[in-house]
């Protein structure tokens, strides 16, 4: 898989299935068993992990927390909680942040430093549907202004952001992928999401050729069972995925 | 001015306290205080060394104080006890190892109470010569590794993706602590070193709104402690050590007392600016 300038790369996979670690090993957090990682030279990355907590013996505000891993420019960091609408923030101590705040505290840290990559694990986590829907048009209005790459972990299966142009079904491997279904036209979504939301999400349709059993085996469509599965083993039908993570220029 | 006593004393423990102050706050913040305490514990036994190869023994500490370390680091990832008895049992094996040797050479009279709850008031001009430039090493070098080791303790992948290598500083981070506590046993002993790093930090947590504000707080309430508790044991002729720690103890009782929360309230708030 690839993630380019200006993309949107959606990850998707029950729990456990490798979306998180995928993620770490786009960032070089963790080094990949098998395959590998090219990322372009000199390449700024944003992240914004699953779970950040901050206790009480850490005094922290957010402008600090903003400049947690080098110095940013006071005008920068303005600028940042200024897109994603928490300019009066800024001297507030990060433990205090609701889920939603310190969410779009998180994305303006990564924000501010201009990156070309931006790594998103789980960012509407914990945060109410509405605000799920004003963070993922944030997201994309962040890719809109920076350009930068965004890969975005999902907590959901099958309703991802619209904005989506690749969505990556994880389960110890790339199971599918594929882009989302525009939902914008269909009067059913409209119906469940609400007319606000419907422009912001979008479903994803899964096309698995096999099977994950509970023991950890997999059933391919021809009726074998495999303890594991290879994209170019012979039991698919889809072409080989290329094993590969990273960002690349567009 | 060095030529009185009391003066000396003041001078390296304020000294010490100026040191220990940033790295207090760290073991705050990651909660290190039982690590902390069982590098100070093992110090004695360091010092029992020192004794008996009749080495340097603010070097033969600080040696032992990293041996510990790096000890306990590789234990951690052998052993099946969890973190908190491998600490007690170093620590405390530590201590006894310390005062078995120490009784083992009869030949050597050791003052066992200086260096268990310190002897500041012998600080002589050659302690007060290694504690500031030693200290201005440690300071320096804190300094330098202050911002990536601060993002570390935040979070360490957050850290490590945005390009910090938290292994180094961790490594760099615990060196520092051993030469801190191979200072600091002289003013405190080996027992209260732990209380010098920590309560001074703890105290300044609740009037500190950054980590680098909590740092200069903690290091002028542990220079008022190093006073008070020196003032204090001239006045009471109580021991110099403990009565340092007692006075630290009062200024964290003042510091969550409802008094604090008057002084606290009464700072501006943060500027609403509208998104």
């Amino acid at each position: 898989m690839d993630v380019e300038r200006g993309q949107i790369v959606t990850l998707i996979g029950p729990n456990g299935s490798g979306k998180s670690t995928t993620a770490k090993m786009a960032l070089g957090l963790v080094a990949p068993d098998e395959g590998n990682v090219n990322l372009r030279d000199r390449l700024c990355v944003g992240y914004v992990p699953q779970k950040v907590s901050v206790d009480w013996t850490l005094p922290l505000t957010v402008s600090r927390f903003m400049a947690l891993t080098g110095r940013i420019p006071v005008r920068q960091i303005d600028e940042a909680l200024g897109v994603t609408g928490v300019s009066h923030l800024r001297n507030a101590e990060v433990r205090t942040l609701s889920g939603g705040e310190f969410q779009r505290a998180m994305l303006a840290r990564a924000v501010a430093r201009k990156p070309d990559l931006l790594v998103l694990d789980e960012p509407v986590q914990g945060v109410d549907f509405n605000g799920e829907i004003l963070i993922y048009e944030l997201i994309k209005s962040i890719r809109d202004d920076l350009g930068c790459g965004v890969l975005l972990i999902s907590h959901d299966l099958h309703v991802v952001m619209a904005a989506t142009d690749q969505v990556v079904c994880l389960n110890g491997h790339v199971c599918c992928s594929g882009p989302p279904i525009d939902v914008a036209s269909s009067d059913a979504y409209r119906e469940l999401f609400g007319t606000r939301a419907t422009p912001t999400l979008a479903v994803y349709e899964h096309s698995h050729d096999h099977a994950h059993l509970p023991d950890g085996r997999v059933r391919h469509a021809d009726g074998t069972i495999t303890d594991h599965c290879h994209p170019g083993d012979g039991h698919h039908h889809t072409p080989e995925t290329p094993q590969k993570f990273g960002a690349t220029d567009a | 001015m060095l030529d009185d006593f009391f003066v000396r004393a003041l001078v390296a423990g304020v000294g010490v306290a100026l040191v220990a102050s940033p790295l207090g706050c760290f073991i705050v913040w990651r909660r290190l205080a039982y690590f902390g305490d069982t590098l100070s514990h093992a110090a004695l036994f360091g010092v029992a060394l020192a004794l008996l190869l009749e080495s340097n023994i603010t070097i033969t500490v600080f040696g032992v104080s990293v041996f510990i370390a790096v000890a306990l680091m590789f234990l951690q990832k052998r052993a099946t006890l969890s973190a908190d008895s491998l600490l007690g049992l170093l620590a405390h094996s530590a201590l006894a190892l310390g005062l078995v040797t120490l009784a083992f050479m009869t030949w050597v009279r050791v003052d066992l109470m200086g260096f268990l709850f310190g002897d500041v008031l012998s600080a002589s001009v050659n302690d007060i010569t290694v504690i500031y430039v030693g200290g201005a090493f440690v300071i320096s070098v804190m300094v330098f590794i202050w911002r990536p080791l601060f993002a570390a303790t935040v979070n360490r992948e957050l850290a490590e993706a945005e390009g910090v290598n938290p292994d180094r500083d961790d490594v760099v981070f615990m060196l520092l602590m051993a030469g801190v506590i191979a200072m600091a046993m002289k003013i405190v002993g080996v027992l209260l070193i732990t209380a010098l790093l920590i309560i001074p930090a703890a105290a300044a947590r609740r009037f500190a709104t950054g980590p680098e504000q909590m740092a200069v707080l903690a290091a002028l309430i542990g220079s008022a402690s190093v006073f008070a508790g020196l003032f204090g044991s001239l006045e009471w002729d109580t021991p110099s050590g403990p009565s340092i720690v007692v006075a630290a103890l009062l200024f964290f009782i003042v510091s969550i007392s409802p008094l604090a929360a008057l002084i606290t309230q009464n700072r501006p708030s943060p500027i609403v600016d509208g998104g």
